[in-house]
């Protein structure tokens, strides 16, 4: 039962295996996905690999909730339930809700700006093996050694070796630094991508909005990351190598981690949730078929969110004891990002204010969002407090008041992108009915699973525990919220059936358009050709698509001369590189240091021989891109 | 507006009495002292304000959703181009900021004064809370014993605690009295709890330390000046004296029972002591410390 979601894990992979085998798919895995530099293409692996961990951390969930159904349940024991809860919150946060806005910044960015790909192919496909082999290093600890148990925080000194001897921790410090160094290059990319290889005319307050939230999360991730990065090299120092960074008997400082953690783990959060906003912006301006309210404010308040959102960290420890003054300064800072977010909030608002408001999927996500994601805001101004949270930290308010803000927010918007995106991505649109199903219920069970725990942290109940004691009275809103949870656990598996319902009777995307769309990744067809697009299209103004369709501008932009187009050339280095890294890293959570200096030479090695290589790409042909285009029905 | 001050604060009382009413405890909403008190008054005057904000993007939502539908009947209030207003940005730019003025006062005021005695006319007594790894150890410096996975105090009377933990850190948390503090290995932190009269309440370890950590609970018995005199009499009589190998015993992680000690090595108030001397030489908790009793609490505020 504990090991339902490795076993799962492991028979989908032996059944992939399988399939590939028989089919004699191999050679078109590896030439077509494997060794891919295209955008379009990683992103879709990255999504993939993002609903696969959104399965893992689900039924991570489900279990935690099964065993808080009732009190002095023994249906998982506490080491159980406390790896559990430690791998739901790493996944959810680092290998779900990241690659999904990770593959959906890839799949549509590029061609929102009017560009042929990122700026750094090959390093976008280094990025992406390097959080898939981080991935599949963390959720190889279930099968291997004992999963990571301290906490997603991995607070020190618990997760110190003295006090926490299994391998189960380097799982987790090892797994990240593999994925936070792939993160760190996909920011690059992405900012020298927008900043670089914007379409003519394209001028910064032209970009859509999910290009300009792309661009602010970048400089976060650029900034925030490297943090992350250090704060586990030193813990991997202390735990494989005897350092004493942060033990607590030997000198070190444990609560330099906590502070260190948060001083990434806060940026963090707006990682997950500017793209989030961006695409709610694009889907409630589509969908209501109007111009976004306030362009200009909706930048500014992103701007001052990544801002302010270096300067809160605090606000996770206002119990440490640092004193009055302090927690009032961090406070206030905290609380000022309501500003920002509410302006935002209400521009949403008055853009559907004389609207014309379709209630596709995609966008009845992103209009759920708005009341859920509030609630959650609220909430989180009342954590804010610093005074009243001594009394919500670390208890189920504050549980209720995460999830709502990651979930109504983060989540809604890949579940919006995803069904917004998806026949740019596969050339057909999502079951509108079945998408509908997957709403309600998932929305639903959503608001019956978080809003009972914010009254369970007013009985004080506190988060991680792996049961409770009878007489408390807590039994009724714990097992409404395990109801709760899994509703939206059967919503997902609508969503599951969906994709593969659409795909056998799905509604073809013949046009490119098929939402009525403003932004340019609506200008080429679905799925994007190669190259997304014959000719560059040129920009006079914010919803450069919508833009070109007033002006009647389509069809001369299509009829244009066609060129030949340049285009990286795929490579397998990326995979070998990050197969290498594996085996180091995986060598290192065992402190099989020989093994370990043999896998980092061979991903020197992949360094060398790349910078020694010659790679001029190479040229689709003009006549190839015209019997493309003709066969879409785009030119004559 | 007075009138919608009033009945939004109902309709947060009414919340709070709802829970109540279905016969739950809610320490948090139901205070057993000024600590808490402060603290419910901070939450219910957020959640006030929180529920007009609540009400106007839920109600604006509503209507708005609802009369600009693309299947409405009349479509020719339909406008395209309509991008944006500047004097409305500016109200929702203002609003948010007196909002937050209105909670960032008394905040600020309640945060920097809970450092504090909250009863200063009052001397406070003094506890050391010592976390491990899954109990809750006692120390009753002015009487000398101590008491594990019970906290005795007087009732109607402050209450210093002066905590520290052993390996990972932890929280201390009694809902009932007051917000939680952190305990951390080789560092002092302190807080003022107060219960206004006697009773029993729940007092929990809030911060994940590791595999018993749902077990590590513990009652706090507040009682009268002289009845706690007493309970102090009858330990110092009837339990066993503590040494300092049955503390690294106490220590070894697991559970324990409820027990109480007649004495206890004075090592440890002298580590403790030299802990709080550290950090008031420049560690993290300078401001949150009461400087003034640092030492054997000779003088209170």
């Amino acid at each position: 039962m504990i090991y339902m979601a490795d076993v799962s894990i492991v028979l989908v992979s032996i059944a992939i295996l399988v399939i590939l085998t028989y089919f004699k798919r191999w050679k078109w895995l590896w030439s077509e996905w494997l060794t891919t530099v295209d955008h379009k293409k990683i992103g879709i692996l990255y999504i993939l690999a993002a609903l696969a961990m959104l399965f893992r951390g689900g039924v991570d969930a489900l279990l935690m909730r099964t065993q808080l159904a009732a009190p002095n349940l023994h249906f998982l024991d506490p080491q159980h339930y406390n790896e559990i809860f430690t791998t739901h919150g790493t996944i959810m946060i680092l290998f779900m809700a990241m690659p999904f806005l990770i593959g959906l910044i890839n799949v549509a960015m590029p061609l929102q700006i009017g560009a042929r790909d990122v700026a750094f192919p090959y390093l976008n496909a280094i990025s992406f093996w390097l959080f898939a082999v981080g991935a599949m290093l963390f959720n190889l600890s279930f099968v291997i050694g004992g999963s990571p148990d301290a906490g997603w925080t991995s607070y020190t000194p618990l997760a110190e070796k003295s006090l926490d001897p299994g391998v189960g921790e380097n799982f987790y410090l090892i797994g990240l630094q593999l994925a936070g160094i792939g993160t760190l290059a996909s920011g690059v990319n992405f900012a020298v991508t927008i900043l670089k290889m914007r379409a003519p005319g394209m001028k910064l307050m032209r970009m859509p909005m999910f290009t300009w939230s792309t661009l602010i999360t970048s400089i976060i991730i650029v900034f925030a990351f490297p943090v992350l990065t250090v704060a586990l090299a030193m813990l991997t120092i202390d735990r494989v190598f005897g350092g004493h960074f942060f033990t607590a008997t030997a000198g070190g400082e444990p609560m330099m981690w906590v502070n260190l953690f948060w001083i990434w783990g806060h940026p963090e959060v707006y990682i997950v949730i500017l793209p989030a906003f961006g695409i709610f912006s694009d889907v409630i301006s589509t969908f209501s078929g109007k111009k976004l309210f306030g362009y200009g404010a909706m930048v500014y308040s992103m701007l001052a969110i990544s801002v302010l959102s270096f300067v809160v960290w605090v606000h996770h420890f206002f119990t440490m004891g640092n004193g009055g003054t302090i927690n009032s300064v961090f406070g206030i800072s905290t609380m000022a990002i309501s500003i920002p977010t509410g302006v935002k909030i209400f521009n949403w608002l008055f853009t559907m204010y004389r609207a014309k408001i379709r209630f596709t999927v995609a966008n009845l996500w992103s209009l759920a969002f708005i009341p859920n994601f509030v609630i959650g805001g609220v909430t989180g101004v009342m954590l804010a407090v610093a005074a009243a949270d001594y009394q919500y930290h670390n208890s189920y308010f504050l549980v209720a008041h995460f999830h709502n803000v990651l979930i109504a927010g983060t989540v809604f918007a890949c579940f919006a992108g995803l069904t917004y995106w998806y026949p740019k991505m596969f050339g057909h649109i999502l079951n509108e009915r079945l998408g509908k199903w997957t709403f309600w219920v998932f929305v639903i069970g959503f608001n019956v699973c978080f809003i009972p725990q914010y009254f369970l942290g007013f009985m004080g109940m506190t988060r991680r525990v792996y049961t409770y004691p009878a007489g408390l009275g807590w039994m009724p809103l714990n097992l409404i919220s395990t109801i709760g949870g899994f509703l939206m656990g059967i919503g997902f598996i609508i969503l599951v059936y969906n994709i593969y319902y659409s795909a056998r009777y799905g509604e073809r995307d013949t046009t490119g358009d098929p939402w009525n769309g403003r932004t340019l990744e609506w200008a080429t067809t679905s799925p994007a050709a190669e190259y997304n697009f014959a000719n560059v299209p040129e920009v006079e103004d914010i919803d450069a698509f919508h833009d070109m369709k007033q002006k009647n501008k389509v069809k001369e932009w299509l009829n244009k001369p066609i060129k030949d187009i340049h285009m990286p050339n795929n490579s397998g280095r990326p995979i070998i590189m990050a197969a290498l890294f594996f085996v180091a890293g995986f060598a290192l959570v065992f402190g099989w240091i020989w093994l370990a200096i043999a896998g980092l030479v061979g991903v020197f090695i992949t360094m060398l021989l790349r910078s020694f290589e010659i790679d001029n790409g190479h040229h689709i042909h003009k006549e190839d891109i015209e019997r493309t285009e003709r066969e879409a029905g785009r030119i004559s | 507006m007075k009138r919608i001050k009033t009945s939004f604060k109902f309709i947060a009382l009414s919340v709070v009495f709802l829970l109540l009413l279905t016969g739950c405890d809610v320490p948090v909403l139901q205070p057993q002292g000024p600590v808490a008190e402060q603290q419910y008054h901070l939450i219910l005057w957020s959640l006030v304000l929180m529920f007009i904000v609540l009400a106007a993007v839920f109600i604006l939502f509503g209507v708005i959703v609802f009369k600009y539908r693309a299947n409405r009947k009349r479509t020719d209030n339909y406008d395209p181009d309509h991008e944006g207003s500047r004097k409305l940005e500016f109200l929702w730019t203002i609003i948010p900021i007196i909002i937050v003025i209105l909670l960032a006062v008394p905040m600020t005021i309640t945060t920097v004064r809970l450092d504090k005695n909250p009863s200063p006319e009052k001397k406070p007594y003094v506890v050391y809370v010592t976390s491990a790894q899954w109990k809750w150890i006692f120390n009753y410096p002015e009487e000398g014993v101590e008491s594990v996975n019970v906290l005795h105090i007087p009732s109607n009377r402050p209450i210093r605690f002066v905590m520290t933990s052993e390996g990972a850190m932890n929280s201390f948390w009694i809902p009932s009295l007051g917000g939680q503090k952190y305990t951390m290995n080789n560092m002092s932190t302190t807080l003022y709890l107060e219960a206004s009269h006697p009773g029993k309440y729940l007092g929990k370890a809030a911060n994940f330390n590791g595999k018993d950590f749902a077990h590590m609970t513990f009652n706090v018995m507040a009682q009268h000046q002289d009845a706690f005199n007493q309970w102090v009499k009858k330990v110092k009589a009837n339990s066993p004296a503590l040494t300092m190998s049955g503390y690294n015993k106490l220590l070894k992680p697991g559970l324990v029972d409820v027990t109480s000690y007649s004495s206890y090595p004075k090592e440890l108030n002298t580590r403790m002591e030299t802990m709080m001397s550290m950090d008031k030489g420049g560690g993290m908790d300078m401001s949150g410390m009461d400087m003034s009793g640092m030492k054997g609490d000779a003088s209170h505020e």
